[in-house]
């Protein structure tokens, strides 16, 4: 299991609920790398930066006024495809 | 009449939070006023205290920023901060597209800057520091003039002037007749050092934000040497006098909060949700005010059209709706949804780079002050009730370390 | 009451993945199974109309963040193909069978097809629902196809066009109806996005269907419109709205059809009976039910929104609906963002008959549009305004009358409701529904509120 493995190697993952989100900008300013605008409004994002955007996703996620960035929390490994048959 | 009663006690409760010798705690006061999150005052005007209900107000087509009394003079041209849609939004804009690339990159400067005002008091032996002085005050001031295009030689006549003109944002009823003319007088030499910076900036050009603004090729761009006049002191004035209250606010509650500051010291990274919690618990603006351009029903009553309504920021911060354990100060809080930099259309078009500075600054105080302690708690505050923060913040240390940097 | 031990969760997006969470945030410890029939951990798809498909973003670049640890089995790229409610039993295709005490049903949507008689199976002709649709097309458009034909100018046609254009691809929209979106927003703020279209050069064809698809070797070439023209194109996205994935479902008992999936307000599933089924649940796309707010028909969205808050309303109910059932009634919201602007939606437009801009304008794509049903405010629509929405979702919960009375800086001086335009069916939907019985719920009249 990765718990134990340093910050940076965990995978990063988010979603941003855009219903909520009403384009304050802050998480563009703050991560301009995993997060744009395309137009004025119009947010477009990483759901899956890398691991090394870790610090500035945080901060992204901190920042936003609406509280609308998710980052993932799980630590067990992502499903895969198929299950072996028992 | 239980609601008579309730009028009372909250034009009190209000008048009690905004009296000078409760400016280093009035959140009992706010916490009585959150019992009902929207009321009536006595002088006819609204309050609103609960998070949801301004939230909600702060969103609502039907709230002008418009938040002087009717009686009161109007100015001549608004400042995108009291002005409404469609003139806010261009203002806005035109601001926002000169303001923020330049602050996006400017994390490393901040450090460098924070590192030397901590370096000219790096000390091996037991010191005292005042954070306001030293730190919190200088460190912005720096910033926005440099963004702004103001010379550092101006810095200090600059610097009185938005102290004066600050305390004239505080509820009017709070203030002497001697401040109001002083205030009058501020105004007018504001004007004159505005007009003769655009006129010698008009000369010489550059590539800061004012020159920025007056030759924006953007749709909504140049500004009109008078718009550009309004939007350079709303900038430089709330450069001046918020930021520096989220450093001394932050630095107070690390203070008082030992296992927050021991935490700060290893995880440099505890900065990011730490300042959150400060704009949440100690906001450095308390309140913000709007009117009504049509009946709102809300939280059970309806403000008419025509009402000044005060968002009191600092309670929805401390909501028990809509937080939980409010009182306590917890560092690293998740959802934190605080109302410390406003919402809506007028969000602070500055929050980027005070949270920036903030990070940076709590993070080199937390690192390079060995055992500091607050020499007097509280500490002294200024005057002012809504831009509230201490005057001094004197803290004593063991040892000043030399400065790495932030990363 | 003893609790389920077994839990079998049909359907592996974002529905099925939040009840997921959602029952062990609600205390669920037992055996947690979720059944997806593609090979992919959960996703999102908005961005894949988007910023997959402009080439921003790559398609494994929109898996979706997982809240908590679950602690579950996951049986992917596997369709359910039955299931027994006496044995409690889901049927897999390949075969297996899954037992559970209780049952989400999460199947979702997908893309209706173009028929294959009239061209469907051509190489070129795609859909937009999945990640393997999304990666097909983007690998399509990155081509540089000399034409792309868009079928049907809802949210997707629109996004899709959106990003041809962002492209520099050459596109013609055919669209049924007299305007875009005529369907979700009606003919007023359809004929404001016409203009979007035509500003950004796409041959938008209003009125006009295709007649047939035509190839070459098993290869798209032309499309014959019903307009007498006939388009070259070398790749058509069909973007004519959702079928619920219900197949699976088809002899169970359940009142479930391509419309969607029968179940309560406590998202309980309906017998074709009307009488709720015993530890089978629904939430998601695939749902149909009565929402609170809008009595005397069931609901179906494609929305996000309320995929996440039904999972959650089922997840609840499944473990303690017993002692404390929840009602499923958020408010439906949606956004989409395409020719550069944003977007949003509270309530539900279609049911409207009046509609005015109260904030901005139309000409400066900055505005905000209320729609009212009977002097009701029922829904918002804002364009590059999302800061003021809000207020407008408070005002449609507290079920405030229309117009609204709002004096906004950036209103106009007096606000002229128009007729909403929405297309009405022949039998005319004009007359208020008889409130249903619960038995009759399964054939009340239906309100389609997805992104076609």
């Amino acid at each position: 299991m990765p718990t134990d493995s340093p910050p940076d190697a965990r995978e990063l993952r988010l979603v941003v609920d855009l219903n909520r989100c009403q384009s304050y900008g802050q998480c563009v300013y703050a991560a301009p790398d995993v997060f744009r605008f395309h137009g004025e409004e119009a947010l477009e994002y990483d759901y899956a930066p890398d691991p090394r955007l870790r610090r500035e996703v945080e901060r992204a996620t901190a920042a936003c006024p609406v509280q609308a960035i998710t980052l993932g929390r799980a630590t067990e490994p992502a499903p895969l495809a198929s299950e072996p048959v028992q | 009449m239980t609601s008579t009663t309730h009028q009372h006690t909250a034009s009190d409760l209000f008048a009690q939070a905004l009296r000078y010798e409760h400016r280093a705690n009035p959140y009992p006061y706010y916490e009585q006023l959150l019992r009902q999150p929207v009321i009536r005052m006595d002088d006819g005007t609204w309050l609103a205290s609960g998070h949801r209900e301004i939230s909600l107000l702060l969103r609502d087509p039907r709230i002008s920023a418009d938040r002087l009394p009717p009686q009161h003079q109007r100015p001549i041209r608004k400042s995108l901060l009291v002005e409404d849609p469609p003139r806010h939004d261009q203002l806005r804009r035109l601001v926002t597209q000169q303001f923020v690339p330049r602050v996006m990159g400017m994390r490393d400067h901040i450090d460098a800057l924070v590192t030397g005002l901590l370096d000219a008091h790096t000390s091996e032996r037991a010191g005292q520091l005042d954070v306001v002085g030293d730190l919190a005050y200088p460190l912005p001031v720096t910033v926005i003039c440099e963004l702004l295009g103001v010379p550092r030689e101006d810095e200090s006549l600059f610097g009185s002037l938005a102290r004066r003109l600050t305390r004239g944002l505080d509820p009017i009823d709070t203030q002497t007749e001697d401040e109001i003319r002083e205030l009058q007088q501020a105004r007018g030499e504001l004007v004159e050092y505005l007009e003769g910076l655009i006129a010698r900036h008009d000369a010489t050009g550059g590539d800061d934000l004012l020159s920025g603004l007056m030759h924006s090729q953007e749709p909504d761009g140049p500004m009109d040497p008078v718009d550009l006049r309004v939007t350079l002191g709303l900038l430089l004035i709330a450069g001046h006098e918020t930021t520096v209250n989220l450093i001394a606010n932050g630095t107070l509650a690390l203070l008082r909060h030992p296992d927050a500051l021991a935490r700060l010291r290893t995880d440099p990274d505890l900065a990011t949700p730490l300042v959150e919690e400060v704009l949440r618990y100690d906001p450095p603006v308390q309140m913000s005010g709007r009117s009504t351009l049509a009946d709102i029903d809300i939280a059970g009553t309806t403000i008419p059209k025509g009402s000044r309504v005060r968002l009191l920021l600092a309670a929805g911060n401390r909501d028990p709706q809509r937080f939980a354990d409010p009182d306590r100060f917890v560092p690293d809080r998740p959802d934190n949804a605080h109302l410390g930099f406003g919402g809506g259309i007028h969000y602070c078009i500055g929050a980027t780079l005070a949270r920036a500075e903030a990070q940076i600054a709590l993070t080199a105080l937390a690192r390079r002050l060995e055992s500091p302690r607050l020499i007097a708690d509280p500490p002294p505050y200024r005057e002012n009730a809504i831009l509230r923060g201490p005057e001094r913040l004197p803290v004593s240390f063991t040892r000043l370390v030399p400065g790495a940097g932030e990363a | 009451m003893n609790g389920p031990e077994r839990i079998v969760v049909v359907g592996a997006s974002l529905a099925g993945l939040r009840a997921a969470e959602a029952l062990r945030d609600e205390g669920f410890d037992g055996e947690l199974t979720l059944i997806g029939d593609e090979p992919y951990a959960p996703y999102d798809r908005p961005p894949l109309s988007k910023a997959v498909l402009s080439g921003w973003l790559p398609t494994d670049h929109t898996a979706l963040p997982r809240a908590r640890n679950i602690d579950a089995r996951w049986l992917l790229g596997t369709p359910a193909s039955g299931v027994d409610l006496r044995e409690r039993r889901v049927a897999l295709a390949d075969g297996r069978e899954v037992p559970y005490d209780r049952l989400l049903i999460a199947t979702g949507t997908r893309a209706r097809p173009w028929p294959r008689q009239q061209g469907g199976a051509l190489h070129g002709v795609q859909v937009l629902r999945s990640r393997d649709d999304a990666d097909r097309l983007r690998a399509a458009l990155a081509a540089g196809p000399d034409r792309v034909l868009v079928i049907g100018a809802g949210f997707t046609g629109g996004e899709v066009a959106s990003v041809c254009r962002d492209l520099d691809l050459d596109v013609t929209v055919t669209q049924r109806g007299s305007a875009p979106l005529l369907s979700a927003l009606g003919g007023v703020i359809g004929s404001a996005v016409t203009g979007w279209y035509r500003d950004a050069g796409v041959d938008l064809r209003l009125g006009t269907t295709v007649q047939a698809l035509e190839g070459e070797a098993g290869r798209l070439r032309r499309a014959a419109l019903s307009d007498g023209t006939v388009v070259e194109a070398e790749v058509a996205v069909v973007a004519a709205g959702a079928l619920a994935n219900t197949e699976w479902l088809t002899g169970s008992g359940l009142a479930a059809d391509a419309r969607g999936v029968v179940c309560d307000d406590a998202c309980r599933a309906l017998a074709d009976d009307g009488t709720p089924v015993a530890d089978v649940y629904v939430a998601g796309d695939v749902a149909r039910w009565p929402h609170p707010l809008y009595p005397g028909q069931l609901l179906r969205l494609d929305h996000w929104d309320n995929a996440v808050a039904q999972a959650r309303t089922a997840a609840h109910n499944m473990i303690h609906g017993s002692r404390e059932p929840r009602a499923h009634r958020a408010l439906p919201a949606f956004w989409s963002n395409q020719f550069g602007v944003n977007l949003k939606c509270v309530g539900l437009p279609s049911l409207a008959d009046r509609v005015v801009v109260t904030q901005g304008s139309l000409d400066e794509r900055r505005f905000v549009a209320a729609y009212g049903q009977r002097g009701r405010l029922v829904a918002a629509v804002a364009v590059d305004s999302p800061r003021v929405l809000d207020g407008y979702a408070a005002l449609i919960e507290a079920g405030a009358p229309f117009p609204p009375v709002l004096h906004a800086s950036d209103g106009p001086d007096r606000l002229d409701a128009l007729d909403a335009a929405f297309p009405r069916p022949a039998a005319g939907r004009s007359s208020t529904p008889s409130t249903p019985s619960v038995l009759s719920i399964p054939s009340a009249p239906s309100v389609l509120a997805g992104h076609e």
